[in-house]
């Protein structure tokens, strides 16, 4: 039996391996960092599983593939289905007109609503809330799968994968950078925050027209902010203007906020190709599957099933841009 | 035609590169719209946004890096002597902002800076109001070039005074004059050629407008009729109507 070898132990490879284990195939992964951790742009992600509220800034197949993730978590992690609230400064309020015109799947909200849904929530007259969205945990999304896949029997090699590989499967994200030119990286960084002093119930995104934020619960009062998107693939450090804007938008959704205690500061790069949409690319003897971009947990499950399709039916999908075997 | 430091525009769209949802996105708007000119920012992320730059670069179109986000002489001359080493051209943008919220540019600093960068063989297209004063200044501190606002930057207000502006064109018939922010719809652009402004800069209105593509070809065909509209010596608004065709001979009395 074909022994598919999955190359990086980040969303795309844990996600690519569930799927073929979960069609009966067998595979083994490597990763030289060992099990989730720190060393992996998923381990900063968000989490959310936002396809209506991404679509505002992204194109079609993002809104249509990204509608399977919910589901597909579910059946792998817990999965938060309480929706998504977008709110703006009245200032701002013309960003809410325009992020409502560009997407779809929301009801509008007035103060009376917001202050329903998230009684922590102050100063706010309109927004749009996306009761269909869902959030996951992405720290524990990513042992969860591992977890599922040692039961399954699948073996994790803590080292690089050995070269000559003849069923590879390579989900590296910009460590592939070598075999897939049209790959970038873009910077991305957050903050993990503790405030039991504020309770919020589910992701609040918060508009402005030049820095436009989250704030995703993790529970027990702690927090995730994020996340810059700057053209940069500079990891080692985050500016003093990233971290003011990203704890002026918290402060801005609660001024209680200030008083929390920031337990985290994470920087790394997501791997992007120039549309900003994932990929697939067989070339020769390795599968490519790459370029989840800010869509990680989204996109993730679609890329899976895309991979799965090829490997082991021949099926071209449509984030099959190239094969050359 | 005027030039730009000695440079011709074919296309008088000078188009940003921020804040396009992707970089493919952004090649397709700059290929329809035309542009003669990219600008790009590098004041976030020194020397680490090489893959970025190369894609500008890629466009194969005259770029005109900017010092936008700078707030006092020093980090603007610092932030242009970067350009010019990245895109080996002694263009720059200078854009010194004064305040935060509105944007709006710190016209002290930046004729101090215009000053320092001429001196030192930088060609300075600076970011300025619509101030006589000001742009005599800019003029006297070695600036070739003139870019007043037409309302504060991503306001997409348009002209805000157009009466300023006519002054300006008038004041300064012989410098190049550009439109540099406000600009938020196609006619807003074509106003600003039809006042005789030699280009238009502008980001906001193509990248974050819901189709860029569609909004860089719809800048680009509103420059070129407000251009020709300049061109062609528009008729004076008057109060009374004028027939177009003579009544005399008509049997209107009957």
């Amino acid at each position: 039996m074909t022994v598919w070898s999955i190359i990086g132990a980040g969303v795309a490879g844990l996600a690519v391996a569930s799927e073929l284990v979960a069609r009966g195939a067998k595979v083994q992964v490597f990763d030289p960092g060992g099990a989730p951790g720190p060393h992996g742009c998923s381990w900063w992600a968000g989490g959310m599983l936002a396809p209506w509220c991404e679509y505002e800034n992204a194109e079609e197949p993002v809104l249509r593939l990204g509608q399977m993730a919910i589901d597909w978590w579910a059946k792998r992690t817990q999965v938060h289905r309480r929706g998504t609230l977008v709110v703006a400064n009245p200032r701002d309020l013309p960003d809410l007109r325009r992020f409502a015109r560009r997407t779809e799947g929301f009801s509008e909200v007035d103060d009376r609503k917001i202050t329903l849904l998230e009684p922590d929530l102050h100063g706010f007259e309109k927004g749009l809330y996306f009761d269909a969205e869902a959030q996951l945990n992405p720290r524990q999304a990513l042992l969860d799968l591992s977890h599922q896949l040692q039961d399954h029997g699948v073996e994790f090699h803590h080292a690089r994968a050995p070269t000559g590989l003849d069923h590879a499967i390579d989900c590296r994200g910009l460590h592939a950078r070598e075999y897939l030119q049209d790959l970038r990286g873009v910077k991305g960084e957050m903050l993990v925050i503790r405030c039991p002093d504020v309770t919020l119930t589910r992701p609040i995104r918060l508009l402005h027209p030049r820095v436009p934020l989250y704030i995703v619960p993790r529970g027990d009062g702690v927090y995730m902010l994020g996340a810059t998107m700057i053209e940069s693939e500079d990891s080692s450090r985050i500016t003093a203007r990233s971290m003011l804007e990203l704890l002026s938008a918290a402060y801005a959704l609660n001024p209680a906020f200030g008083e929390a205690e920031v337990l985290e500061i994470g920087v790394d790069l997501r791997p992007a190709f120039p549309d900003n949409l994932p990929r697939i690319r067989r070339l020769g003897p390795t599968i490519y599957a790459n370029g989840l971009y800010r869509h990680g947990y989204l996109l993730a499950p679609a890329l899976a099933k895309g991979v799965a399709d090829l490997a082991l039916d021949n099926k071209h999908s449509e984030m099959v841009d190239e094969d050359r075997t | 035609m005027k030039t730009f430091y000695g440079t011709p525009l074919s296309n008088p769209l000078m188009l940003g590169t921020a804040q396009y949802p992707s970089p493919a996105i952004l090649e397709h708007a700059f290929r329809n719209s035309g542009a003669g000119v990219a600008t790009v920012s590098l004041r976030r992320e020194a020397g680490a946004g090489q893959t970025f730059w190369q894609m500008v670069r890629d466009l194969s179109v005259l770029v005109l890096p900017n010092t936008a986000g700078c707030h006092t002489v020093k980090e603007a001359v610092t932030t242009a002597h970067m350009a010019r080493e990245v895109f080996d051209t002694k263009w720059i943008k200078l854009e010194l902002i004064g305040h935060t919220d509105s944007l709006q540019p710190d016209v002290f600093q930046l004729v101090e800076a215009a000053r320092i960068l001429t001196e030192d063989g930088f060609e300075v297209f600076p970011y300025t109001t619509d101030d006589l004063i000001v742009g005599e200044r800019l003029l006297a501190a070695g600036c070739e070039v003139l870019m007043p606002w037409g309302a504060p930057i991503g306001s997409g207000r348009g002209l805000n005074n157009e009466y300023a502006l006519r002054a300006m064109r008038a004041e300064f018939p012989e410098i190049p004059l550009v439109i540099d922010a406000g600009i938020g719809l196609p006619s807003h652009a074509a106003h600003a050629m039809e006042l005789g402004y030699d280009a238009v800069l502008l980001n906001t209105a193509v990248a974050r407008s819901g189709d860029p593509v569609a909004m860089a070809k719809a800048m680009k065909l509103a420059i070129e009729a407000g251009r020709l509209a300049y061109q062609a010596d528009p008729i004076e608004a008057r109060d009374m109507a004028e027939a177009s065709t003579p009544v005399i001979g008509k049997a209107f009395l009957s």
